[in-house]
């Protein structure tokens, strides 16, 4: 009579293994799937709590909002997929801003010249990361983790903690918070920008083989070393390429705060990876994708945003958001146990 | 008699006081697989190294095709046409089997698209990849587009040996390409050794495994002491003659051409 009952449960048990088990191949062929299956049911509860959600004005609001946060995620996605972090993210972003305003403001510096400088600047700032992890040999954590407090240090001592307005600075500047409407929509430059980008390392990354070679890197770097790519240059692609992002993002900030303020962006750095994680690319290397990011990214801007429509305190925003990225992570953990 | 397509001169390589190998000698023939057996610490590791450019030896020469090459880094070695096959298996878990097949050689679509857009010929990588397989009698073997983490350690075996087949235009090195699987996954190897064999690619196997090494090599040479101890065939001695050699039980008979 035991006997019985205990091979009917492990008969239930290998039932229902093997459903879990379709679910976690396909999520591991398809990553994208399980933050695009949030993303969608987050929109749907939001828009059911309050319709005022699901309208024109409110989506632009969204898109808006994550737009720079998207960007500098995009620069994480790469460093992440090395297997590596970037913790000065935020840094370099709103350095890049201040440094910008003030190549106009201070040494009036054409708006079209400020812009390429600081855009020069960032990238510099990205490559000393690269330098450091690819030359010294020091962990990606505490190289961006010493460089994130350096940036912050001379931000503050380049801005003398002082905001520059967006009407003081060359129209450029402020540039990419001008919206184009499409119907009820408001699209701004800052968007459009995001998105090229984007689709630009959609491609870089699936079609071209710096791509291929990102993730070999990030997934096993002896075995990348061994079958004769460059790794160290790969890694140093990866850093100064997410500098001149985070450069991009800084930008865009000018245009969404229209100003330059050195006192934002101490979020940015989590916030990124945060988008990285929920988009579902993994934080140990090689796994993941851009497209992912996006999503992670709109995931976060529709969680604020919802909640907040919904009468959820702002205190309990950062909670829920908590909540999501634990579940990715051990999601991901999950995923990457499939068995062959 | 034949030039040997890889040959060794009197490699030596000193780590401080320690000999790793002293005046190490190897032929390669053509067409023919030869098995490096020898006991932990013979030099058997340091010899190869040195062939695929892995290690710079102290004093020596290396001979392909007849002429005298020498290689700083296994790139190198690998530009002139020998391949390894690593024991810590090359190969990028999350990328397909095609992809890890080109990983370090991809190929751009020709025209503009793969001059200014970088973009890779991922359909003809595919096919290709997919010949190269078929050719091995493993093209059946899994869906070429399907990641490596996916498949079974023979499986995994089986790329690392076709792209070095694949690639390889005069040597193909494989380092204890049977050491983590199962039988019939070993045997699956096996199969995959003498295939690129007949392919015309002369092999360099290292094993530690005599069943295998007997099954498969034309000729054996034994490592003791950081020395070649001699040369001998699957016919001319039996396998427990073999390891006597190897642990100095036995006197090293003259070596067989």
């Amino acid at each position: 009579m035991t006997a019985a009952v205990k091979e009917t449960e492990g008969f239930e048990t290998q039932r229902n293994e093997s459903l879990t088990t379709k679910i976690q191949h396909v999520l591991h062929a398809n990553p994208v799937f399980g933050p695009l299956a949030v993303l969608i049911v987050a929109i749907i509860a939001f828009s059911i709590v309050n319709p005022r959600f699901f309208s024109a004005p409110n989506l632009s609001l969204v898109l808006a909002q994550v737009t720079v946060i998207a960007v500098l995620a995009l620069g994480q996605t790469l460093i992440i997929l090395t297997a590596g972090i970037d913790l000065a993210t935020g840094a370099i972003a709103v350095f890049s801003s201040i440094l910008m305003a003030n190549f106009c403001v201070k040494l009036g510096v054409p708006g079209i010249l400020a812009l390429i400088l600081g855009l020069i600047c960032g990238t510099v700032m990205g490559a000393l990361n690269g330098f450091l992890v690819t030359r010294i040999k020091l962990p990606p954590f505490i190289v961006t983790l010493g460089t994130l407090t350096i940036f912050f240090s001379l931000n503050s001592v380049v801005s003398k903690s002082e905001t520059v307005r967006g009407s003081d600075m060359p129209d450029i500047m402020s540039w990419t918070g001008t919206t184009i409407p499409i119907g009820g929509f408001r699209l701004t430059y800052g968007s459009i920008i995001m998105l090229v980008l984007f689709a630009f390392f959609f491609y870089a990354l699936g079609r071209t083989a710096w791509g291929k070679h990102v993730y070999a890197t990030g997934d096993d770097i002896e075995a990348a070393r061994l079958a004769g790519i460059r790794t160290n240059r790969v890694l140093f692609s990866a850093y100064t390429v997410a500098g001149l992002l985070y450069a991009v993002g800084g930008w865009i900030l000018i245009g969404r705060l229209a100003s330059a303020s050195p006192n934002v962006g101490t979020e940015y750095n989590l916030d990124s990876i945060t988008a990285v994680v929920l988009g579902g690319t993994s934080l140990f290397g090689g796994r993941g994708g851009v497209l992912g990011t996006l999503i992670g990214a709109l995931i976060v801007g529709v969680f604020r945003n919802g909640l907040q429509l919904g009468g959820v305190e702002v205190v309990w925003q950062g909670f829920a958001i908590g909540l999501l990225v634990l579940v990715a992570v051990s999601l991901d953990q999950w995923i990457r146990k499939v068995k062959s | 008699m034949t030039t040997p397509v890889l040959q060794a001169k009197g490699i030596t390589k000193r780590y401080g006081r320690v000999t790793a190998i002293e005046s190490g000698d190897l032929e390669l023939y053509p067409g023919e697989i030869l098995a490096v057996i020898g006991d932990n610490g013979a030099g058997k590791s340091s010899l190869i190294k040195a062939l695929s450019g892995a290690l710079i030896p102290d004093s020596g020469e290396i001979y392909l095709d007849g002429q005298r090459v020498v290689f700083r880094n296994p790139m190198e070695a690998r530009e002139a046409g020998i391949e390894t096959v690593y024991q810590t298996l090359a190969v990028a878990p999350g990328l397909d089997i095609a992809d890890n097949l080109f990983l370090g050689r991809e190929q751009r679509k020709p025209g503009v698209l793969g001059s200014v857009f970088r973009m890779l010929d991922r359909s003809g990588m595919r096919s290709e990849a997919q010949r190269h397989m078929s050719e091995l009698g493993i093209g059946t073997l899994q869906n070429i587009g399907q990641a490596v983490e996916s498949l079974s350690g023979g499986q995994r075996q089986a790329v690392a040996v076709a792209r070095s087949a694949a690639f390889g235009s005069k040597v193909v090195i494989l380092d204890e390409p049977t050491a983590a699987l199962g039988v019939k996954e070993s045997n699956r190897v096996l199969q995959l050794i003498r295939d690129v064999r007949d392919r015309g690619l002369p092999v360099i196997l290292i094993s530690h495994n005599m069943p295998h090494v007997f099954e498969v090599a034309d000729r054996i040479h034994i490592q003791r002491l950081g020395r070649r101890a001699t040369v001998i065939t699957p016919k001319s001695h039996s396998m427990s003659e073999a390891v006597a050699i190897m642990t100095g039980a036995a006197a090293a008979p003259p070596p067989v051409a």
